[in-house]
């Protein structure tokens, strides 16, 4: 048997599975770490907590890139409340409206076929409801 | 983020003597990648009066050869003392001067050359440079890298009120160097509006603000400062060399409105004495404008945030107050996909007065500064003529 036996991959994947935005917290660092992996960056602890994100975040940097043939697509950068920032999508909106700053909510964009789920955004009103 | 401490590596402790192309835009049908670096390779021997016998240190770069410096070697017929293939994107051309000084200074070789090789025009970018799969990053479908630099360019926007007009600017000085450059692939003119009117890539950029693809390759040669002196054309010394990596991916960059390039700005000015407002030829690897922006504001030619208002009203193009550029860029001149030795190249030719119609009046001191991936390599290097030893 491996001594690791579920990858940070898989286990970050298994919570998406379930709806959730999982993460990993560093108590030596005192901070987030994303992605997912087998040592702190800012640490070299090895000591990963996995934890599950509020799913709120703050788009820290948008843009829409434009395939030869079909619409344009969102894509961001989102910081999350609990202090890390990953790439998504903000969805349910014209992708030349997202700005930076805008608050959004995680959801889950569903496996299809060989995808697996992958984690997208979508805007959020100042009281937290769906926009 | 800074990389190690180069106090190791000495001011003027080597120079680079030759500096040539291979051919460029789109090569001759069957040319592989080493073909391309033979060629410059021998083109810069040349411009030097060395031979192949000569090269004892062999450093490559090329996304198209998994073992570059084996296939190279026996192409040449040389077994050499150093070798180094070191690639971390397109800045990997100025970590190479760094380990070539170094090696150099240590005796550990007495003649490196540095060689690149890309026929991605010829058989497709995709072919040419495979991309990874990354599971955080790739179901969002980036073009990468544009997409990443597209993002970086929307937080400047957004910081600093930087716009699409100041970007295209950097487009339009771009091509107005190349113009006056024989072997850039860019023939015409270019202005503002048909920058910001060309087909949208990935906002805000434009297929104006995004570097060619070409095919292309080349060489440089380097010796020691004792050695130099005998050989064909006026040494260029490095005077300073520097380098930093922040990250590799653009969702893992630390604040995307400041690069790698503030440290390894540092590292090169320190050691070669120098300051930004000292530099009289500018080169900065432009693959996208925002690059150009962001690498005057990090090299400390504007404050940070200033980078937008400093390239407007033609300032770096011919005739502006600072050269950058002068060979076309990756926008307008040749870009086979790591760039960064092209603009070695630029610089030693500009200090040897040997820029024809875009040729800086008395250039004494160049600065070539690499970026590689997504922001996420930088270096600077500083190089001067004798008179500044």
């Amino acid at each position: 048997m491996p001594e690791v036996e579920q990858s940070p991959l898989a286990v970050y994947q298994a919570h998406l599975d379930k709806g959730e935005l999982a993460y990993q917290w560093s108590a030596a660092a005192g901070r987030a770490v994303f992605y997912p992996r087998v040592v702190c960056p800012y640490s070299g602890s090895t000591a990963l907590e996995w934890r599950v994100a509020s799913g709120l975040g703050t788009v820290y940097a948008t843009t829409v890139t434009y395939p030869f043939q079909g619409d344009g697509y969102n894509i961001a950068l989102i910081d999350c409340d609990e202090g890390f920032r990953l790439m998504g999508r903000v969805e349910d909106i014209d992708p030349m409206a997202v700005k930076i700053g805008m608050r959004v909510k995680f959801r889950v964009h569903a496996a299809e076929g060989d995808e697996p789920a992958y984690p997208v955004f979508i805007p959020i009103s100042p009281n937290g409801e769906g926009a | 983020m800074s990389g190690p401490d180069n106090s190791g590596l000495r001011r003027g402790g080597a120079a680079i003597v030759g500096a040539a192309e291979s051919d460029l835009g789109q090569v001759a049908d069957g040319f592989n990648v080493i073909d391309l670096m033979a060629q410059g390779i021998t083109r810069a021997l040349d411009d030097c009066g060395l031979c192949l016998k000569d090269v004892d240190g062999l450093i490559c770069a090329t996304t198209q050869s998994r073992t570059s410096g084996l296939n190279l070697s026996e192409y040449l017929g040389i077994s050499p003392a150093f070798i180094d293939t070191t690639i971390i994107g397109g800045s990997s051309f100025m970590f190479h001067v760094g380990h070539a000084l170094a090696a150099l200074q240590l005796g550990l070789c007495n003649v490196a050359v540095i060689a690149y090789g890309s026929t991605q025009r010829s058989i497709g970018r995709q072919n040419a440079s495979v991309r990874e799969i990354n599971p955080y990053e790739t179901p969002y479908r980036p073009f990468l890298p544009s997409s990443a630099y597209a993002l970086a360019a929307s937080r400047h926007m957004h910081q600093f009120g930087t716009t699409r007009e100041q970007m295209a600017e950097v487009a339009v000085a771009a091509r107005q160097w190349a113009l006056k450059n024989p072997v850039a692939w860019e023939k015409k003119p270019l202005t503002v509006p048909e920058v910001l009117g060309a087909r949208m890539v990935s906002f805000p950029f434009t297929v104006r603000d995004i570097c060619l693809v070409t095919d292309g390759g080349g060489a440089i040669v380097m010796v020691a400062p004792d050695r130099a002196k005998s050989l064909k054309k006026p040494p260029v010394y490095v005077l300073g060399h520097g380098q930093a990596i922040t990250h590799a991916n653009i969702s893992s960059m630390p604040d995307l409105t400041v690069t790698g390039a503030l440290a390894s700005g540092q590292q090169a000015y320190a050691m070669a004495g120098l300051a930004a407002q000292d530099i009289d030829v500018v080169e900065l690897y432009d693959a996208f404008t925002i690059n150009t922006i962001l690498f005057l504001e990090d090299l400390g030619f504007c404050k940070k945030g200033e980078g937008g208002a400093f390239v407007s009203g033609g300032r770096i193009a011919p005739g502006g107050s600072l050269p950058v550029n002068t060979n076309g860029g990756g926008l307008s001149y040749c870009h086979p996909g790591m760039y960064g030795l092209f603009l070695l190249i630029e610089a030693v030719r500009q200090l040897r007065g040997e820029g024809g119609e875009r040729q800086v009046a008395s250039a004494q001191t160049a600065i070539a500064h690499g970026n590689g991936g997504v922001l996420s390599s930088q270096s600077t290097v500083i190089l001067g003529t004798e008179a500044t030893l």
